[in-house]
């Protein structure tokens, strides 16, 4: 994958069509306890969006809503233009889906090369062995994600470390040829360097595949600050936008309900960058319309560890 | 002499034609072979073969969706039925199966308000249909003998309708998993993103569901209600102690399925034991042997690297400190 750091425009004012629409959608898991109320969320095409919110804010039930795993009590999802709130007719062809990699058993005993397989799995013949041209497509999506060994895919998922994991979930999603990606916390409990990785490839697939991609994430700090797009919920749609202009104290305390979090956050983020100057957070000019890599200091957190 | 017997005195003959063999050891081959002269037995041992290996195959998908409870819960609750139609003298497979569903549909609505969960409701529902078994066989005494056949299993229970109706589900599970492979080991691994990618995970369950209550049924007169529960288990997990594939998993448990099957039901008949007792200790000692062998075969490789990671996994060893991960 190519990193071209190609600038673009935001888009949100193009007429490009929404890719996804949610309107108007009200959901909960029990009765009369609704976790989204009334939100409406619109995401165009080659959109990096991340949904924002802490734990129980709807943000995942939301994402569940929008791939069609679950149908909401009122309101329409459209997807081109199409309805599809009932038959979720894209669903099987259109999207990549990455769950959460907590919610996976990883003493399952199953083979990388079988798990990305499963992303087709109605492509491969009707025999219960997955066929030769699985292994090449297997093979050219490693590559693209920058796993060259040869004898990888046929690895147990168990021994894997979490980068790898979250990479051969990725590769199932990817080899689907998905227009939309749509992942489920990728970057909760992994390292920094993982983080940046998992981080680095999307951006790579937005920015040069012009892939629309959805996360949701409650890593503020470390990953939606630096997003192009983020929403962000808690039962209701708070705020909408560029995270810089956006994440703004008010609506982070309508979101996390702390009144100091926004000061905390940005702060403590800066530090751990090694950033010293707040200028970057209040300067209102160096927004970015796709995603930004961080300040490039792992040469410097590597040696923290080390000295630990 | 029948023709039956003749055939079974062909090998010994032709290997007393050929080799100089004493004739204490052609005594103990007739002996060997000596079951096979009775119509029964070669029933029984057809039907313990198949039902050996069906319940081998399911196990594997059994044991990996963590629900090993709801074979024994359903082997129990078909008792119930099985009793009641015994006794009004209805078709045994025909109430058994009727009975099995009514109490899948029931722990199914039970679990389903999440108040009270599944295994939970499985112990009830299922123990209900058996303790109602019980109570009907202890107020009519006359059926006993039948019924410790049903809860046990007997060689001398197995009937050409058994055999045939093991015959017609083997041949539906085999169909069954063929085609639905992949979908089924999607959805055991990942049913949501199987949903999302178009599995129908809920039709690919309930044909499970309906299939495994098929096997468990057919599975009753050879190895009985309260040892079906291991006969599907004990392969499965002896074979997940042999390999990480799932492929070779669920090929290796049902040859272990049929190879354990064939020695219980065999070995029942010169010990005069309950078969479904001898296949699942035959079944017990399979899973024995498999442990020790896959604990051996972690010390052999478990291995050192720098100062503090040990770890085990299979390697292949290339000069002094390098060695290579092996699929």
């Amino acid at each position: 994958m190519k990193m071209r750091h190609k600038i673009k425009t935001d888009s949100s004012d193009i007429a490009l069509g929404n890719l996804v629409e949610v309107n108007d959608v009200t959901f909960g898991y029990s009765p009369h306890k609704p976790i989204l109320e009334n939100v409406s969320v619109k995401i165009p095409k080659g959109r990096f969006v991340g949904l924002l919110g802490p734990s129980g804010s709807g943000k995942s039930t939301l994402l569940k809503i929008i791939i069609g795993l679950q149908k909401p009590w009122k309101g329409t999802i459209t997807f081109l233009g199409n309805n599809i709130t009932d038959s979720h007719a894209y669903s099987s062809k259109s999207i990549g889906y990455v769950p959460q990699i907590e919610s996976i058993d990883w003493n399952f005993p199953v083979t990388v090369k079988e798990v990305i397989g499963m992303g087709i799995w109605n492509k491969s013949g009707v025999a219960p062995w997955f066929s030769k041209d699985v292994d090449v497509m297997v093979g050219i999506i490693l590559d693209d994600l920058g796993i060259y060994s040869s004898e990888f895919r046929n690895r147990q998922i168990r021994e894997l470390s979490g980068g790898e994991q979250q990479r051969v979930f990725l590769a199932r999603a990817l080899i689907r040829k998905p227009t939309i990606l749509v992942l489920d916390e990728p970057v909760s409990g992994v390292d920094y360097n993982t983080r940046e990785k998992i981080m680095e490839i999307l951006r790579s697939l937005n920015h040069d595949l012009d892939m629309t991609i959805i996360i949701t994430t409650h890593d503020l700090g470390g990953i939606g600050k630096r997003l192009p797009w983020v929403i962000c919920m808690n039962k209701r749609v708070i705020a909408e936008g560029d995270p810089l202009k956006i994440l703004t104290k008010d609506n982070l305390l309508r979101t996390y309900g702390l009144a100091d979090y926004n000061d905390s956050i940005i702060s403590n983020d800066n530090i751990s960058n090694g950033n010293t100057d707040n200028t970057n957070n209040n300067d209102s000019f160096t927004i970015p319309t796709k995603y930004v890599p961080p300040p490039s200091d792992r040469l410097k957190i590597k040696n923290d560890d080390d000295e630990i | 002499m029948s023709k039956r017997e003749r055939f079974n005195n062909l090998i010994p003959s032709l290997l007393s034609s050929i080799l100089p063999i004493h004739t204490i050891t052609l005594l103990f081959l007739e002996s060997l072979l000596e079951p096979f002269t009775y119509e029964f037995f070669t029933n029984a041992i057809l039907v313990s073969i198949l039902v050996g290996g069906v319940c081998g195959l399911m196990g594997v998908y059994i044991i990996l969706r963590g629900m090993s409870y709801i074979g024994h819960g359903m082997s129990h609750a078909v008792f119930g039925g099985a009793v009641v139609s015994y006794i009004v003298g209805f078709n045994f497979y025909l109430g058994a199966a009727i009975w099995g569903f009514v109490s899948a549909y029931l722990i199914n609505v039970i679990t389903r308000r999440n108040k009270i969960k599944a295994d939970a409701a499985i112990g009830v529902v299922t123990t209900a249909g058996f303790a109602i078994g019980v109570l009907l066989i202890s107020m009519t005494r006359s059926y006993t003998r039948n019924f410790e056949a049903l809860l046990f299993g007997n060689i001398l229970g197995i009937t050409d309708q058994d055999l045939a109706v093991i015959m017609l589900v083997t041949c539906v599970t085999a169909f069954f998993i063929f085609f639905y492979q992949k979908r089924l080991l999607f959805t055991l691994f990942d049913k949501e993103t199987a949903k999302v990618y178009g599995v129908r995970t809920d039709m690919a369950e309930l044909i499970f569901s309906l299939i495994l209550a098929a096997v468990i049924i057919a599975s009753m007169s050879s190895v009985g209600v309260t040892l079906i529960a291991a006969a599907i288990i004990a392969p499965a997990i002896s074979a997940r102690m042999l390999t990480n594939n799932f492929m070779k998993m669920v090929v290796a448990s049902t040859i272990i399925g049929v190879l354990t099957a064939f020695l219980g039901m065999y070995s029942s008949y010169f010990l005069d034991s309950a078969s479904g007792a001898t296949i699942v200790l035959f079944g017990t000692a399979a899973f024995g042997v498999s442990s020790l062998y896959a604990y051996s075969r972690k010390l052999y490789q478990t291995h050192t690297h720098e100062k503090f990671i040990r770890h085990s996994h299979p390697h292949i060893h290339e000069g002094e400190h390098m060695h290579k991960h092996r699929s």
